[in-house]
Parts: C-alpha cells; structure tokens; sequence
C-alpha cells in the first residue's frame, strides 16, 4: 500500500508552501488584534460615561517622544532583519540592540506616565470608568512590549553568543512581525486614548 | 487494492512498564497521541457533565420535587453548560482535528507539535480547575462552591457583591487559561492545513474535514479571543476593583452580554462545522459517491465564517436594543440559513440515487441531516425578533439549541467514533452494540428534546429548580426525563462497545471501509511517523485513483 503510492505519477505543480512561522504568526497576530479591538470598543464606549473625575483632559498628556521611539523601532527592526538577511550580523546586533532600547524606551515611558497618574494625580484603576479602560487598555499594550522585549532581549543574547546565524533570518523576521504588530497596535491606542478620547 | 505492508518493528506495549508509558503519554507531542488525549479527556468530561444533567432532570421530574438545593441547582445547570462546551465539544473537536487532519493532508505531525501538548495540557488544567471549584471555592468567605452565575455569567450577577467567594474566579480563569490552549491548538491547526500538505494537494483538492476545521480555527481565532478580552475585564473588576461591568459607576451590564455573545454565536460554528466536517466524510463513504459539490460546499463553508460573526444580538432581542439592531440581527440570523441549507442540499444530493450501507456511522449522520434540519427550523423561529420576545429564556431555547449540540454535533462525533475507531485501534467496533447504542441514544434523545420544546412553548422558564403543579408542564417533564435514561443507556453501551472492541475486537486491516482520503493508506493505528513516504496526491480522492487507476478522479476535476 505505502509501496503502491510511490508509483503514483507526480503532480506537475511546483510545490511550494506558505512559511509556517509566518502563518502561525499571522494567526496569532489575528487573535491579538481580536483581544485588542474588545478593549478599544470598550474604551470608545466608555468615554464620557465616567459618574466622577477626572477626565482625559483633565490628567492625561501626550507621550509624544515614546511614542517616537516606539514607531521608530519597526524601522529599526526592519534594517536589522534585512541586515541579518544579507550576512551582516554585526549591524544585526547593533540594529537589534537599538530596537531593544528603543522598546525599554518606550516602556519606561509608559512608566513614567503610570507613575505621574497613581501618585501625583491619585489616578488609579478603581477611580472611575476612565481609570478602569484606560489602565487595561495602555496596560494590556504594555504587557505586549514587554513580552516582546523580553523575545528581542533573549535573540540579542543569543547573537552575542553567536548562536544567531543568517540562515536563521526567517525566524527572526517572524518575531519582527509580531514587534511590527505591537507598534502598529500603539497607533490605534494612541489615536484612542489621546487624540480621539481627550 | 493490496493490503499488503511493510512491517515495520514494533515493541509489545505491555513489555513496557506501566510508569515509562505513563511518562510516555504525558511527554508525548505527537498529534494522534495528543490528539487521543483530547478525546479521552472529552469522554471523561461528558460523563461529569451528562450525570449533572440527570440530577437537574430528576429534579424536574416531578413538581414541587426536593431532590437537590436551589443553590445546588445553580451550579448545576452552570457546571453543565460550561462543562459540555467547554471541556466536552471542544476537546472532541480538536481532539479529532489534532488525530486526523496531518493524517488527511499526508503529513507527519501538527505545524508546531510543542505547541500542541501545551495547548492540550492548558485546557485539560483549564477543565480541572473548573471542578476544583468544588472544593476550592469556599476561600475564606465560607460562601458558595462552584459556580452558579450561569454559563454566559451575566453582569452584575459576577460582581464582589452577588458573587463572594471564589466560584465566579474559578470559572472565569478555567476558561481564561483553557481559551489560550484553544487559541494555541487553532494556530496550529491553521498552520497544518496551510503549510503541511503532501504534493499535489491543493486547497481545492484537501479533504472537507480538513477545510471545515481550518474554516473552524479561524473562527476561535476570532471569537475565543474576545472571550478571553471579557474575562480579563471581569479579572480586573474583581481583584483590582474595576468598573468595567459595575452599574453603580455608570458601567454596563449590557456590554458584557455583546462581549460574551460575541464569542458564543461563532462558537456554535466553532463546535458545528467540524461536525459538517465529519459528516463530510462518512456520508460520502457510505453512499459510495464522490461528496456532492465540492467547491459549493467550502464556499458554502467560508460564507458560514463570515455570517457567523455578525449575528451574536440574536441572543439580546430581549434585551431592548433598538429596533434597527433587531431588525439588522434578524436579518443576518436568516442569512446564515442560506449557506447551511446548501450544505444539507448538498449531502442529500450525495445521498441521491447511491448505494447506501447503513453501518452505525452512516445511521449517526442521517440522524444528524434530520435532527440538525429541525434544529436549524427551530433557530429560524427565534431568529425572528417578535417570535423570540415570546419564546426567550424559556424551555424552547433549551430545547432548541440542545437539538444544535447533541442532535447535530453529538451525534455527528459519534459517527466519527465507530467510523474511525478502526483507524486508531486496529480494531473493528461490534456493530450490534453500536446500532443498539444508535437505537437507545436516538429514542432517548427525540424523548427528551422533541418534547422539551412543548413546556418552553407553555411558558416554562429555563433555569428555575422547580415548578407548581397545574399549569400543564408534568406530563412532559416526566416524558422529557425518561429520555434522559434512554441517553444515559445509550452512553453506557457505547462506553462498553469501545472498551470491548478495543481489547477483544476483530482485527481491521488498514481500510476496512473501502475509503479514499490518506488516513486510510496507512497502518491501523498509524505508525508515529504516519507515512514512510510522503504521498503525493492527483485529485480529492487519492485513494480512489489509486484503487481505481482505469478510471481515475484527476481526469474530471
């Protein structure tokens, strides 16, 4: 039976595939935004509806320059990955590395603003509607940096202990994806939460 | 066809030591392994859940009945609920999508098989917190033990206020934590059917059972997703004082319903297509003709995804949306009819003028045309807006969509027990056990839920643990619960028929049902690698060709 298949005539299609790390990717990159679009519906539907203070205006401010950083960072990993591509490593880890800190960056602003709120504004996830969307929604955000700092962190370790090679490009072109993802979900919290909601 | 194989190796199981094949399965990460486990765990979940059920109908039975507890019959019906979707139909639906579809497609394993274990192993913990419940609920509060909110939990019921205790935690993380494994498995399926194929077989060209489970992925993709969004929200209002479904600070209990429902319309299509899937593949077989339709089918498929995500509302006509919503819901919930109904056309057709063998298999699916059509009639009636204010939240709803899980789904799985339990064991089923199994389980279930929907039409509201005598719902509570031990009978003749075919069986052979998709071309059970040699395939029946090669499939397609 297993013998009488190898006598079946061969298709005449080239057979190529789709990358199963960037399907799985995208498959999960769709989940994530599915996640992240129940949160953004609930902030927009939330807006205005808070019965105490204070509001958007009041206490938030506009984290321009990390947000800078941050979008700076899909560029970034961009040049890295086709660094990688080409055999460069060298400028991979710097790239690499900069994307890193461009991340930290981004996070340690986030920091910043989270402490500003909880201790000088006394702004905290029980304080109103806002304060409850507002935390879990830039939260939920900065838990996803963090997760992918924390993948960019162990490929930079990995580099350094040359265990990344070009022909592992792919892969790490995978995790650019998802970091790809991470800024571009920045942008919709953005325009939510700063733009729109103030 | 020859039957002839090359005979590979293979070490006597039980010179193995008990403990090495116990380590064996809980390391394992090959797919059919895993994919067993999915459905063991299932199994077991099916039997908690289905004595839950027969303790709620005992209590039913009668009026004025004192068999159990209001409070008992809270959790209950919850435990129930969230048991059978959650930790019975799910596990059986990717627990044959992980055993079957590298089989179908001609590959050695699921695209990430680390992957998978973890995923099988987050929903089996997800299932086991859940019961743990039980015992773990009290906390220091002394209120409560398992869930009782429901399975769709509505706010403000799940707030600190109603709900101390931890029982409303325990739910809410069970299915949080078994939501990431199904989200995991879903990835993986997706990735298998995309990216796994043998040569030559092209989407157009890959088994109905493996399209409708790849559909089916994308579709908890979509909607477990928001499920898990809800539970964080629900997390972060009960441990970190949030407000998101708090009334009292101009929260909304009202969003928590489209947030849930979001999730639990694609779910029904999460738990139903892959049960399209099976009866895909064995009504085909045993009609003895190529599937009707094929391309119809899958678009027919794609365009159930698609409609499934926009018609969660029609579970909230009561709610008091306005009337464009309602008429928009309505709509959409007569859309999806259309692409379902092609579907049942569509096996009816490869039905039509063929040599039809009713094995316990191909009975379970004709039950399923029948049943799932009335079902789907039933859904037709409650998706009209002005109908459903009428019939909502009262025993027709349960009846109706009881008809979706156990007349459509359930019976399709156990038609993919006895038609591939050859294909696992090696060994055949007893068919007289199976047709009696078929027979029982048939009668009890049409006992129960043909009659369930006549007190719902009556009046009788879902949820209550008892009723006054005198307005006319005895006489079919007491028909409705005799046929729950129909059901139960069925269950045990097929627990014994698995457990007696599986040490005591007639041996196999590698395609005792004369079948044509890949699963078929290999060993009884399949060996860890499945396939010595990578098929490769000319057309949707490749084993037909093969069996056949005077008059080929890839000459019509």
């Amino acid at each position: 039976m297993s013998a009488a298949i190898i006598t079946m005539p061969e298709p005449e299609v080239q057979w190529t595939l789709p990358s199963r790390g960037r399907v799985a990717m995208f498959s999960l990159i769709a989940a994530e935004s599915a996640i992240f679009s129940i949160f953004v519906v609930a902030y927009l539907f939330y807006l205005g509806k808070s019965l105490s203070g204070p509001t958007p205006k009041e206490i938030l401010r506009v984290p321009i320059v990390f947000t800078i950083c941050l979008l700076s960072s899909s560029i970034t990993i961009h040049l890295a990955v086709r660094s990688l591509q080409s055999g460069k490593l060298g400028a991979f880890t710097r790239w690499w590395f900069l994307t890193f800190a461009l991340g930290a960056a981004f996070l340690a602003g986030t920091a910043i603003e989270w402490r500003h709120l909880i201790y000088d504004e006394g702004f905290t996830i029980q304080t109103n509607l806002f304060g409850t969307t507002y935390f879990s929604l830039v939260g939920l955000h900065a838990f996803h940096v963090l997760m992918g700092l924390m993948a960019l962190f162990t490929v930079w370790l990995l580099t350094l202990l040359g265990n990344v090679k070009r022909e592992h490009a792919e892969r790490v072109d995978v995790l650019a994806l998802y970091w790809h993802f991470v800024d571009s979900v920045w942008v919709v919290v953005f325009l939510v939460v700063y733009v729109i909601g103030r | 066809m020859s039957t002839e194989l090359i005979a590979w190796p293979r070490a006597p199981e039980s010179s193995v030591p008990f403990v090495e094949r116990l380590h064996g399965w809980v390391t394992t990460v090959d797919h059919k392994r895993l994919g067993l486990m999915y459905i063991l765990y299932a199994m077991v979940f099916l039997l908690i859940g289905g004595i839950e059920a027969l303790i709620m109908r005992i209590q039913l039975a009668v009026p004025h009945n004192n068999f159990v507890s209001p409070q008992v019959f809270n959790r209950l019906f919850t435990m129930h609920g969230t048991t059978m979707i959650f930790f019975v139909i799910m596990p059986l639906v990717f627990g044959f999508a992980n055993y079957l579809v590298p089989l179908m497609i001609g590959a050695r394993d699921m695209a990430f098989p680390r992957l998978n274990a973890f995923s099988f192993w987050l929903t089996a913990f997800g299932g086991i917190l859940l019961y743990f419940s039980w015992l773990g609920a009290n906390g220091l509060y002394g209120a409560g033990n398992a869930p009782d909110v429901g399975w769709f939990a509505y706010a403000p019921l799940t707030s600190r206020t109603f709900s101390v205790g931890h029982s409303t935690d325990y739910w809410t993380l069970s299915l949080l934590v078994s939501g990431f494994g199904s989200i995991g498995a879903a990835i993986n399926i997706i990735a298998t059917t995309l990216c796994l194929r043998s040569p030559g077989m092209t989407l157009g060209k890959m088994p109905l059972f493996a399209w409708l489970n790849l559909v089916m992925a994308g579709l908890v993709i979509l909607a477990i997703s928001p499920l898990s969004a809800a539970q964080i929200m629900l997390v972060i209002d009960r441990y970190l004082g949030g407000h998101f479904f708090d009334t009292q600070a101009g929260g909304s209990a009202v969003i928590w319903m489209h947030f849930f429902w979001v999730f639990g319309h694609p779910e029904v299509y999460v738990l139903v297509l892959p049960a399209f899937g099976i009866a895909s593949e064995i009504i085909p077989v045993f009609s003895r003709k190529a599937i009707f339709g094929y391309p119809i089918m899958v678009a027919a498929t794609v365009a159930i995804g698609f409609i499934s995500m926009s018609v969660w509302a029609h579970h909230m006509f009561t709610v008091g949306m306005s009337s464009n919503a309602n008429t928009f819901f309505v709509l959409s919930t007569m859309a999806i009819a259309v692409p379902t109904g092609i579907k049942i056309f569509n096996w009816l057709a490869t039905m039509w003028g063929g040599k039809i063998e009713f094995k316990a298999p191909m009975l379970f699916c004709t039950a399923f045309l029948f049943q799932f059509l009335i079902a789907g009639l039933t859904g037709i009636m409650q998706g009209a807006a002005p109908f459903d204010w009428h019939l909502a939240n009262s025993y027709f709803v349960i009846a109706h969509f009881h008809y979706v899980i156990v007349g459509g789904i359930l019976f399709t799985f156990f038609a993919a027990f006895y038609y591939w339990f050859p294909k696992v064991t090696g060994r055949m089923y007893n068919e007289t056990l199976a047709k009696l199994h078929f027979w029982l389980f048939f009668i009890g279930f049409h006992l129960t839920f043909d009659f369930m929907h006549i007190p719902g039409l009556l009046g009788m509201p879902r949820r209550i643990y008892t009723y006054e005598p005198g307005r006319g719902w005895e006489t079919w509570n007491l028909i409705v619960t005799i046929g729950v031990v129909f059901q139960a009978l069925g269950i045990l003749v097929f627990i014994v028929n698995l457990l007696w075919s599986y040490f005591k069986g007639k041996t196999a052979g590698n395609d005792p049902w004369d079948a044509w998709t890949l699963e078929w071309s290999t060993s009884s059970p399949p060996p860890a690698y499945n396939f010595a040699v990578t098929p490769s395939v000319k057309s949707r029946r490749p084993l037909w060709d093969l069996k056949h090669p005077e008059d080929p499939d890839w000459r019509y397609e």
